[in-house]
C-alpha cells in the first residue's frame, strides 16, 4: 500500500530523502477531487516534493440490513484509498495535497479526514463530466470552497463556457485549463484557487 | 522471518496492535498533525512504536507515518495516543485551518500564495 501509486510516470523522492524542516509546525490541506482517470495522482505528483504516497482509512459502520426481514444488525466496513503528497511552503508551513476519488463512500469519511481544507480542485475530464457533479454537488453541501480545473490530455473539444454550462457552475466560481503533468500548470491551479479562497476571505473580514 | 507489515484488511490483527481500543482517542490527532519524537525507542516497547519513533526524528505528518507504516489511519493515531500520553512524541497542531466553518484569514492565505509563487 505505501508506495503503490496508480500512475507510474509519477516518480519523485522518498519521503525519507525529503524530511521535512525541523521548523515545521503548521500543515495545511487542500483536496484534489476528481473521477476515476482524472489526473488526480498527476497532478499531486508533478507539484509534489515526494513522490505521491497512499494510504487509506477503515470505517466501521453498524448498520440493520433495510432486505433482512430479521432486521439483524450487521457490520459493514469502508475502506478509501487516497494519495497524497506534500510541498513546504516556508519554515513553518507545509502544504498537503490529498488525491481522492469522488465516489459515494468518500464522502462518508469527509469530517473525519478532511475538515480543516482550505479548499478543493475538481479535477474534470471532459469525457467523463459526470462524474463530476456529484463532487460538486458534495462541496456545496458541506461549503468548503473551490475552483474547476479542466485537465487537457488533447486539445479541448468544448470551450470553458460550454463545460461550466454543462457543470451548472456558478458563475462565482473560477474555471480554468490546466495540464496536471506540468509541474507549472498544476501550481497555476493551486495559485487560482487560493486566489480565491483569498478574496472570499477578505471579504467575509470585511463584511 | 521477515516481519510483515501488518495485514490492513484483517480486522483480528488491528484490534491486537491497539490493544483492542478503538475510536475514542483518534480526535487528538488531524490527519496533518506533525509527529516528532522526544526520546529513543527502550527495550520491550511494542514494535509499532518503534517504528514510529525512529521515523519521527524530524517531523512528519500523521498521513505520512500512516503510509510509511502501512496502516489505516484511525490505527496510527491510536498508537500515537500512547506515545503522546507516555511523553516520547510531541505534536504539533494545525493552527492555520482551525477556524472551524471560517476560512483561514487573509494573511494566512497570502503566506500560502508566496509559498506558491516560489515554487
Amino acid at each position: 500500500m505505501a508506495s503503490r501509486t496508480s500512475d507510474p510516470v509519477v516518480a519523485g523522492p522518498s519521503p525519507s530523502a525529503r524530511p521535512l524542516r525541523d521548523t515545521a509546525s503548521d500543515g495545511l490541506k487542500i483536496v484534489i477531487v476528481g473521477g476515476f482517470g482524472a489526473g488526480k495522482t498527476t497532478m499531486v505528483g508533478s507539484v509534489s516534493e515526494i513522490r505521491p504516497l497512499s494510504t487509506e482509512e477503515v470505517m466501521t459502520q453498524a448498520s440493520v440490513g433495510i432486505d433482512d426481514p430479521s432486521g439483524v444488525r450487521t457490520k459493514s466496513t469502508t475502506t478509501v484509498a487516497f494519495d497524497f503528497g506534500r510541498i513546504s511552503l516556508d519554515d513553518e508551513m507545509v502544504l498537503y495535497l490529498f488525491g481522492a476519488p469522488g465516489q459515494e463512500r468518500f464522502w462518508f469519511l469527509w469530517d473525519r479526514l478532511f475538515s480543516g481544507t482550505l479548499g478543493a480542485v475538481v479535477l474534470v475530464d471532459t469525457r467523463r463530466l459526470a462524474d463530476s457533479w456529484y463532487a460538486i454537488d458534495r462541496l456545496e453541501h458541506y461549503g468548503l470552497p473551490f475552483v474547476v480545473a479542466r485537465n487537457n490530455f488533447d486539445a479541448p473539444e468544448h470551450s470553458l463556457d460550454q463545460v461550466r454550462e454543462a457543470l451548472s457552475l456558478n458563475p462565482d466560481v473560477p474555471l480554468l485549463d490546466c495540464d496536471a503533468r506540468q509541474r507549472e500548470s498544476s501550481r497555476d491551479v493551486l495559485i487560482a484557487l487560493v486566489r480565491h479562497l483569498h478574496s472570499l476571505s477578505s471579504e467575509e473580514t470585511h463584511s | 522471518m521477515t516481519r510483515r507489515p501488518v495485514d490492513s484488511g484483517d480486522p483480528d490483527r488491528l484490534y491486537t496492535v491497539t490493544g483492542g481500543r478503538t475510536r475514542s482517542y483518534e480526535q487528538s490527532f488531524d490527519l496533518v498533525t506533525l509527529i516528532v519524537k522526544e526520546s529513543e525507542p527502550s527495550p520491550g516497547m511494542q514494535s509499532e512504536h518503534v517504528r514510529i519513533l525512529r521515523l519521527c526524528a524530524r517531523p512528519v505528518a500523521v498521513v505520512e507515518l500512516a503510509s510509511l507504516l502501512d496502516l489505516p489511519i484511525g490505527v496510527v493515531k491510536i498508537l500515537l495516543c500512547d506515545l503522546l500520553d507516555s511523553g516520547r512524541i510531541t505534536a504539533r497542531h494545525p493552527q492555520s485551518s482551525g477556524r472551524g466553518a471560517q476560512l483561514p484569514l487573509p494573511e494566512t492565505l497570502k503566506r500560502v500564495l508566496v509559498g506558491l509563487q516560489n515554487l
